[in-house]
């Protein structure tokens, strides 16, 4: 059976590492220790089960969508739904459980990053729970295409910075967090939504969603009496995927498929497949596949989707993507806009743009895999990208021409 | 002894840093001599990189304008040699790690000693992760200089001084690069920390901009670094040799 876990240095294969300034390689020790220890201690767990199932809303269903399964007269397709999750997507996970690591390492102040919004919200979520002071880190862009969770951050008590620098999304809100941290590292925990950066995050990350695909796993033996075929994810930094693809890793006949950002073109710039598009390189922490110029400078990227949008994968994919044990593919923005549709029509479900990459990978396939299960991670919930949707469907929006 | 070493003997040395091809890569070259004339005794070439998690608002804008006028790693090397024409400062290549991988660790090792270049600093390489670099730049025989920081523990302080050639960067506070009214109090305990595990130079950096500071931490250590201060007098076009000249004042006064 095939292994994926970092080594004592937080390495998986060539990837992942500590590439971090200095002033943050103590305090990064700090946190693998109290992390190692927070995780082996029965209290802690147990706080944090309790926080999942009554708090969040786990165990979240794995849904049979029968409709969309029909329509495409193909593969049987299981939806996991932790778009159902208190806040609207599977980032509650994780948050909950660096919210609890924080208090236990007695930091009061949390900062965030966040591209669609989601992690943010999440963040603010628990730090309105636990009572800690919260800043979130966002770009300027960002923050025009998430208007509605701008506010809801703000509601829930966290002060959101806009970042103007770069592109003014995920990639320069990252910068601009551990900009702060390297400052107030001594009062602060860095709330890192994604499993990326330096270690331990990617295997804290990975840990706190290690329950997406735990819950997937024991619901489809019961229910099917047998593993899924093909596991599909979303992957921006990764975390969706990795939560619900840790539990199958040593499962060899079960595809585990991991869905980029195609964006518009296959051009450096207008998209975010760091497989395809990418190299191996160093940013934020962590060595994995980054997209790049020939110079090493890390390229903008572009997805429709803010969650997708970073020029980085997270380091365990990069080894799971080397070792042939999980594979990578793109969904362009047109396509991932028309799967969201089709869910909606079909199932009564709005996917957020992230998770409608997913989606279609599964509608592209399904066709041709009659007899065959699928489960599609439902990452998150639509909500948040009615304004982009909006602007993308036209014709089903009362306040223009077309529909009158 | 290595050129960078030697350069701290006699006097507590003066180090610059300003940003390879900031405004343009013409540029580099007259800043350096201006900033020689004016007492510096090394200069911190920095490889502009797209995402400068260490530095402040000032260095960020100094690598943006560098970038913008198409600096590589390529053409900083091109500046060394320009620089090497006229002068034998010590000149250290300052940036992330990233354009390096890309360039090549032995192939940069290699080229960087051809143009002049006589050590190395990476903001985000630990030395954990160091070992095949030390020994690229080892086997072309460039320095390696390592931060260390308030933060480091004594086992990491002990590293870093393992891992070091030419001399220690000290990290005066925990904070990106820039300028600060205050002097942080944790330069004097880090220096004595320091000098236990090595018998390397020590240079301080991070938040120094006046001669008073200059001058307060010349007591402590062996050397000052000043760079965002040098790279906001490029932005606005100012007087670069005069600065360097009171920060001279300032330490040897």
């Amino acid at each position: 059976m095939m292994i994926s876990q970092p080594d004592s240095t937080g390495h998986f294969g060539p990837y992942g590492g500590r590439f971090v300034p200095e002033v943050l390689m103590a305090p990064l020790e700090e946190l693998e220790h109290a992390y190692r220890e927070a995780s082996a201690d029965p209290k802690f767990q147990a706080e944090l089960g309790d926080l999942l199932h009554n708090y969040a809303g786990r165990p979240t269903p794995l849904y049979h969508a029968k409709h969309l399964s029909e329509s495409l007269g193909g593969a049987k397709i299981y939806l996991k739904r932790e778009d159902l999750l208190h806040t609207g997507a599977h980032k509650i996970n994780n948050c909950l459980g660096q919210a609890l690591l924080a208090v236990r390492m007695g930091k009061k102040r949390i900062i965030a990053e966040t591209g669609a919004g989601q992690h943010g919200v999440a963040s603010a979520t628990v730090c309105a729970l636990f009572g800690l002071d919260c800043t979130v880190y966002m770009g300027e862009e960002d923050m025009r295409r998430q208007r509605l969770n701008v506010f809801r951050m703000r509601m829930l008590g966290a002060k959101v910075v806009p970042v103007t620098n770069g592109s003014r999304t995920l990639k320069d809100a990252i910068s601009e967090a551990m900009r702060d941290w390297v400052t107030n590292v001594h009062s602060t925990h860095y709330l890192l939504g994604s499993a990326l950066g330096a270690h331990p995050y990617p295997l804290m990350v990975r840990d706190f969603h290690r329950v997406i695909g735990e819950e997937t796993r024991a619901e489809i033996l019961k229910r099917e009496g047998r593993l899924p075929d093909s596991i599909f994810a979303c992957v921006g930094g990764g975390s969706n995927a990795i939560g619900m693809f840790h539990a199958f890793i040593g499962d060899e006949k079960v595809k585990l498929i991991g869905i980029e950002a195609g964006g518009h073109s296959d051009r450096l710039g207008e998209h975010a497949a760091r497989f395809s598009g990418g190299s191996p390189g160093v940013l934020h922490g962590a060595h994995s596949y980054v997209l790049q110029n020939e110079d090493g400078q890390v390229a903008l990227t572009h997805s429709v989707s803010a969650g997708l949008d970073y020029a980085m994968v997270g380091p365990e994919h990069a080894w799971l993507h080397d070792q042939h044990r999980s594979e990578y593919t793109s969904v362009g923005d047109q396509e991932a806009l028309n799967a969201a549709m089709t869910l909606a029509h079909k199932e009564g479900i709005i996917p957020a743009l992230e998770s409608a990459h997913a989606v279609a990978e599964a509608i592209r396939r399904a066709p041709a895999a009659k007899g065959e299960l699928y489960v599609v991670n439902l990452s998150g919930r639509g909500d948040k990208d009615t304004d982009i949707y909006r602007e993308n469907l036209p014709e089903l929006d009362e306040q223009n021409p077309v529909h009158v | 002894m290595s050129r960078i070493q030697s350069t701290f003997n006699g006097r507590k040395a003066l180090i610059a840093y300003i940003t390879a091809g900031d405004p343009t890569p013409e540029k580099t070259p007259e800043f350096v001599a201006a900033l020689e004339r004016g007492g510096v005794d090394l200069i911190e070439l920095g490889v502009p990189f797209s995402d400068p998690i260490a530095d402040g608002p000032v260095i960020q804008r100094g690598a943006d304008r560098a970038l913008k006028a198409g600096t590589t790693v390529k053409k900083v090397l091109e500046i060394a040699k320009k620089i090497r024409e006229k002068s034998q400062i010590p000149l250290l290549l300052f940036t992330y790690l990233n354009p390096i991988l890309r360039y090549g660790l032995d192939a940069l090792a290699r080229d960087a000693k051809a143009a002049g270049i006589d050590g190395c600093l990476l903001t985000d390489l630990s030395v954990e992760e160091a070992s095949p670099y030390v020994a690229a730049m080892r086997k072309a025989g460039l320095d390696t200089v390592f931060l260390a920081a308030p933060t480091s523990t004594p086992e990491r302080l002990k590293l870093v001084g393992e891992y070091s050639t030419g001399f220690v960067y000290l990290v005066s506070r925990t904070g990106v690069t820039g300028e600060r009214a205050e002097l942080s109090n944790s330069v004097a305990p880090l220096v004595n920390s320091m000098r236990a595990e090595t018998k390397l130079p020590l240079a301080v950096g991070f938040g120094i901009s006046t001669p008073e500071q200059a001058h307060d931490v010349a007591q402590l250590a062996d050397g000052i670094v000043v760079g965002s201060a040098f790279v906001r007098i490029i932005e606005q076009g100012g007087d670069l040799e005069g600065f360097a000249r009171s920060l001279r004042k300032g330490i040897d006064g």
